[in-house]
């Protein structure tokens, strides 16, 4: 329980990106024995590239969302307070979205849990929508120092989601929804609606969802999927880790304030922006921070950001081992003669429409030229090769032959003569299509709903194996 | 003048993507003093990391030294978004480790 005097609302966490690892669950549940006031989770991620989006696909294994979402639906309906989940399957794309409400719906049917209201919201924007904008003046904004988004690439997206600030929670809490489903969504608003809801300050309501979104990344020592809870008064916001190994402490609280982001001081959400520059971070208890002092700045227009990917083309990947010193020396040498077979075949891959790729690992694949070392290779090397085309066909005919015919480059000196490189594999494979971010931009919208599509419905109290499944 | 390295020095350097365009570098530290040593010594600044990675100044979108994280923080813009075709680090977690052997002058 609780020992707390003066109201205050307490937020537990288990996940930083629900489903891409499975959440702990002995430091969720001496969470969940506190009694929290809600359970929350974010499920999202650009980091995973633009594959996921563009495709319409999760990188995590359905079994891996299903058991964090089993996990918090019980102990959310079995305490009787809201759960809510942000940037459902990854990407929050509406496909995802609709594939955690048919979860919730199963995992309440196997368990007959007594019914409740669900809410959830859409964030995919239609590109029509976006055009009519552009076409009647309205900027789509580049960040990040890209320009404006122009009707080329807009074409050449294939899928974009808006990233929902606390609007869409708040009016799905309003509709009485105790399980809610987000749509594409920043981390920190999942915290940030209800309390902003339940009359605290935006300055700390901001601040509690930017502390708790990664979970357990804001202890030490280091431990991912860990439980945290966060803890909202009128005046400050504290954070605890439910992990008994683990402490939130000044250090790793404000640490954690810069993870992941370009600069420790600014948060920006649809609605204004986190200023994180005048914080104060004490040590409360052993395992517990406390801080105040942030600001949140409301922004005059609101301005949503845009996620949109495309695709390049279909995908194949081949691979090959150097180990003659020789030609590791040479190496560039061996790869520009099978650049060349590639040319005279396809031509150039801007009139040819492909891209083809080297990575030399042992040398400079991970940094390229940012690496200080790429003048010193290792004693043997390995080159993994990636074609890009239109076609699944062409994309397998451009990797196969710049991959097999490194093996007849020709090196003046080479004492090896019976294949300049060592194969695991004499095949190359097919791996997912490349795709590209096309959107990291803002739109201006009038109203903070505009994008999303809000929905609720009741989850009935079926039988196992009724009509619902 | 003696030196150490920095990794002797820092707690965690680490580096990961901030958005699809940048990856951000952080370097904390456990103390206010190892953090002051670093900070002070000027080893670490814009121009240095840009010469460090070989780039050019211009890609260092933020550079910030975080006192109440005891932390050096910057951000470099990625020539392509993370994920695009022949990027062979799309979390941006693998490129801080030059920053491991910087040389810092200890008194």
């Amino acid at each position: 329980m609780s020992n707390n005097a003066g109201p205050t609302l307490r937020f537990l966490c288990p996940n930083g990106h629900l489903g891409f690892a499975p959440l702990k669950v002995a430091s969720f549940e001496l969470g969940v024995a506190t009694r929290p006031d809600f359970i929350l989770a974010d499920s999202g991620s650009d980091d995973i590239g633009p594959g996921p989006l563009g495709s319409d696909t999760s990188t995590a294994p359905k079994e891996w969302q299903r058991h964090d979402l089993e996990h918090m639906l019980l102990a959310a309906r079995e305490l009787g307070v809201p759960m809510l989940i942000g940037s459902a399957g990854d990407t929050g794309s509406n496909s995802r979205v609709d594939m955690y409400v048919q979860m919730i719906r199963e995992i309440a049917a196997d368990h007959q849990l007594a019914p409740f209201k669900l809410g959830y919201f859409y964030s995919e924007v239609p590109k029509s929508y976006l055009r009519r904008k552009m076409t009647s003046g309205d900027a789509v904004t580049g960040l990040d120092g890209r320009g404006d988004l122009t009707l080329e690439e807009l074409d050449a997206t294939d899928r974009i989601v808006a990233v929902a600030g606390v609007h869409p929670y708040i009016e799905l809490l309003n509709r009485g929804a105790e399980v809610i489903i987000g749509g594409r969504s920043s981390d920190a608003v999942i915290f940030a609606a209800p309390a902003i809801r339940a009359g605290y300050p935006e300055d700390l309501s901001y601040y509690l969802g930017k502390v708790l979104e990664c979970a357990s990344f804001n202890a030490e020592p280091y431990a991912g999927k860990e439980s945290v809870i966060g803890e909202i008064s009128a005046e400050d916001v504290k954070v605890t880790a439910m992990h008994p190994g683990q402490r939130c402490t000044v250090a790793s609280v404000a640490g954690h304030a810069m993870y992941e982001r370009s600069n420790p001081y600014f948060e920006f959400v649809a609605g204004g922006m986190l200023d994180m520059t005048n914080c104060h971070y004490e040590q409360f208890d052993e395992r517990t921070t406390r801080v105040t002092g942030p600001r949140f700045e409301k922004a005059e227009k609101v301005r949503v950001k845009l996620e949109g990917s495309g695709k390049v083309g279909e995908r194949y990947m081949g691979f090959a081992g150097v180990r003659d010193p020789y030609t590791i020396e040479r190496i560039d040498e061996v790869i520009g003669w099978a650049q060349q077979q590639v040319r005279e075949r396809f031509g150039d891959p801007e009139d040819g429409g492909y891209e083809l790729h080297y990575q030399v690992y042992g040398r400079d694949a991970i940094m390229g030229e940012m690496d200080p070392l790429r003048d010193q290779p290792g004693h043997e090397l390995g080159i993994m090769v990636f074609g890009v085309a239109p076609t699944a066909a062409m994309a397998e005919e451009v990797t196969l032959t710049g991959t097999r015919q490194m093996f007849y480059a020709r090196l003046p000196d080479v004492k090896g003569t019976a294949g300049g490189v060592a194969f695991p594999l004499d095949e190359v494979t097919r791996v997912t299509p490349a795709y590209r971010w096309t959107l990291n931009h803002t739109v201006a919208v009038d109203d903070p709903l505009e994008l999303f599509e809000l929905h609720t419905t009741d989850v009935a109290d079926v039988v196992a194996g009724g009509a619902e499944r | 003048m003696s030196s150490k390295k920095l990794s002797e020095l820092a707690k965690t350097v680490r580096s990961k993507n901030a958005g699809v365009d940048r990856i951000t570098f952080d370097i904390l530290f456990r103390d206010r003093g190892n953090y002051e040593l670093v900070k002070n010594s000027g080893v670490l600044s814009r121009a240095s990391v840009a010469a460090l990675f070989n780039i050019d100044a211009s890609r260092i979108t933020d550079f910030v030294e975080y006192d109440p994280a005891y932390a050096i923080k910057f951000t470099i813009l990625r020539l392509r978004p993370s994920g695009s075709a022949g990027d062979a680090d799309i979390f941006g977690a693998q490129q801080y480790a030059p920053l491991l052997d910087v040389e810092v002058p200890v008194a």
